[in-house]
């Protein structure tokens, strides 16, 4: 199949659009969906007609209605416009979704759902309400699975598998991703979840990152290449569950690890893969881990300063050359 | 309002009598040591009963905690909800419910423990059956401590904006948990509160069981053809405590006249005497029901005790759909 030039925002609505035509369960439902500030799911509803619904401004409500409609025959894809939002959200995503088919006992009960939450660490003058990344906050749920792309050929073929789990999927989105271009190929493909991708290979670090920042780990590892240090850079794409079986492979290779996340560093999706590490690699290492993470800041509100506390390009190649 | 069929009300005279006799049980159970969470439903058996014989077996039923009386109105069997409740195998959950009592072919949905986090699931549910072009009903509870919550507005904002055909009763007994809901209640009939979402709002006595099925009749009614909700409130009151832990009214948050007072207002004495005042049943008809229900409890009993655990291994299924 032919490959184009297309952005991830525009990946992801050809899956929509793919997914709406192969499925008529599939719907999706959200604030703004049909003209969106995001251009995802606009205008679909000009195709699709009333499977493309605009919800009053309820997260909870309308997360919970996508709950209550997969549980029925539907294959909602939902979209929640940020990752802050996904708070008023929580409940319907973390107690509903993911609880229902276990605490019916499994069986019929099922909830095929994908969450869309569009945000990422960048709140570009919108304040600390619209600016967070919050993913590792949702990877604490068993029931969930959890992605983030990091460009437009894994955004299509995720969000075609994501509609087709028969599981809740909170399927994240970077914002400041949506711009970027990538080769897509036209009609039908997946990529799997759980399955992690080298990006770059590398001998001396492995570099664990995902989503946008990942785009910055790969500059930091083409800047520490020109200084003799050849970095193994791994984009996780699905954070629950996490391909620990990529992760042990190149640290078994490289001997060092480093995550680079736009999250907080407590409680993190680096934390997590280094304890994974330091459980089941810890003698493949022969130094220590370092954890590249957001300050321990509330996102700076002004897009003068909201990169201020987020890790740039050095600060991750300095967090790898300190292992050197 | 058609008269109601003497099949009818006796299928909702027994099963109020199961309902009394297996909250009894349960009650016994507990004082017994055997851990169950049960949210007593004396007092309030009428309107769960009564609403749920008013649907057909393909509609669904979204529970809130107070129960079980809409599951044995729905159709469950004693001795799986007992199971159940008991976290065995033989329950409806698998024992993996416990308190979540669900049921696929009986289309009840699953129990929540969240208050009001089911009433935007039961807007979704009658959004997908219009989608689906189907002609079911959904039929959510849900009591006057979570009227107060969000989901409730906007579950129901969103259920009357796509008149989904959704029922939503609130069994108004007064109390959440320990406090009386004049100190934490904006409105005294939640009723009232239906005129925000343009929908109807009724008043029912949630002690009389054939107002309680005529008022879910004449909603249900509505949503399947398409008019969209409606919310009754039925003004009852528990018996019990909130929990069989809170029997004896924990610190005297109530005066003992006032559960008195409602003692009078029993509503499976009122339609035991109503069915005999209007000749639809001889007392011994009734009795023989009651007898009857009382065997089948002690049945219920027994099964759930010998039924087996799950095995750790079926404990940890089910997490995610594999297929």
């Amino acid at each position: 199949m032919a490959a184009r030039e297309m952005t991830y925002a525009e990946a992801l609505r050809e899956a929509l659009r793919e997914e709406m035509a192969r499925d008529e369960r599939v719907i999706i439902m959200g604030e703004d969906v049909k003209i969106n500030v995001w251009t995802v799911t606009r205008d679909l509803h000009k195709e699709f007609g009333d499977r493309v619904i605009n919800c009053p401004l309820s997260e909870s409500g309308f997360s919970g209605a996508g709950v209550g409609a997969a549980l029925t025959g539907m294959r909602p894809v939902v979209e929640i416009m940020y990752h802050d939002f996904t708070l008023y959200a929580a409940d319907s995503i973390a107690n509903q979704a993911a609880k229902y088919r276990y605490m019916c006992g499994g069986g019929d009960f099922k909830v095929p759902i994908v969450f869309r939450v569009a945000g990422g660490g960048s709140s570009g003058g919108s304040g600390c309400h619209h600016g967070q990344s919050l993913e590792a906050t949702f990877i604490h749920f068993p029931g969930l699975k959890v992605i983030f792309p990091s460009n437009p050929y894994d955004a299509k073929g995720l969000l075609k598998t994501a509609i087709r789990d028969n599981n809740p999927v909170v399927f994240f989105e970077h914002k400041l991703c949506y711009p970027i271009k990538g080769a897509v190929p036209a009609g039908d493909y997946t990529v799997p979840i759980g399955k992690a991708e080298v990006k770059r290979e590398g001998k001396d670090v492995t570099i664990v990152s995902y989503a946008y920042i990942l785009h910055k780990a790969l500059k930091a590892a083409d800047q520490l290449a020109e200084e003799g240090i050849e970095a193994e850079v791994i984009d996780l794409r699905t954070l629950r569950p996490v391909d620990t079986e990529c992760i042990l492979k190149s640290v078994q290779k490289t001997s060092k690890l480093v995550t680079a996340e736009e999250g907080t560093k407590m409680g993190g999706v680096g934390a997590e893969i280094a304890a994974i590490v330091a459980e089941e690699g810890l003698q493949y290492l022969d130094a220590p881990i370092k954890r590249v993470a957001a300050a321990e800041w509330i996102i700076a509100s002004s897009a003068y300063a909201d990169q201020m506390g987020i890790p740039q390009v050095e600060d991750i190649a300095r967090a790898v050359k300190e292992l050197f | 309002m058609p008269a109601i069929e003497k099949d009818t009300l006796l299928k909702i005279y027994s099963n109020m009598v199961r309902l009394r006799v297996f909250d009894d049980k349960v009650n016994l159970l507990v004082e017994s040591g055997i851990r169950i969470t049960q949210h007593s439903t004396r007092g309030q058996e009428a309107t769960q009963i009564a609403a749920t014989a008013a649907l057909e077996p393909n509609d669904y039923v979204m529970p809130y905690h107070r129960g079980w009386g809409w599951a044995i109105g729905k159709g469950m069997d004693p001795k799986i909800l007992l199971s159940e409740l008991m976290g065995k195998g033989t329950g409806c959950c698998a024992g993996k419910g416990g308190v979540h009592i669900a049921d696929w072919k009986l289309r009840i949905m699953g129990r929540p423990g969240v208050q009001a986090a089911h009433v935007p699931i039961a807007a979704g549910v009658g959004l997908s059956i219009k989608m689906r072009k189907a002609k079911d009903v959904v039929l959510c509870f849900f009591g006057d401590g979570a009227s107060n919550e969000g989901n409730i507005h906007e579950g129901m904002n969103l259920a009357a904006v796509w008149k989904a055909p959704v029922v939503f009763i609130c069994e108004n007994n007064l109390y959440a948990l320990f406090t009386p809901n004049i100190e934490t209640t904006s409105v005294q009939d939640i009723a009232d509160r239906a005129q925000g979402y343009g929908i109807p709002g009724a008043i029912i006595d949630g002690n009389d069981a054939i107002a309680g099925y005529e008022a879910a009749k004449e909603a249900i009614n509505r949503a399947r053809s398409g008019q969209g909700p409606t919310l009754i409130e039925a003004k009852t009151y528990r018996i019990h405590g909130h929990t069989a832990m809170d029997r004896f009214h924990l610190g005297g948050y109530r005066p003992k006249e006032e559960v008195d007072e409602w003692e009078k207002k029993d509503p499976v004495k009122k339609l035991r005497e109503r069915l005999m005042e209007i000749r639809m049943a001889t007392a011994q008809e009734l009795d023989e029901i009651d007898q009857k229900t009382k065997e089948e409890i002690e049945e219920a009993e027994k099964f759930a005790k010998e039924s087996p655990y799950p095995t750790r291994e079926d404990i940890l299924r089910d997490v995610y759909c594999e297929a």
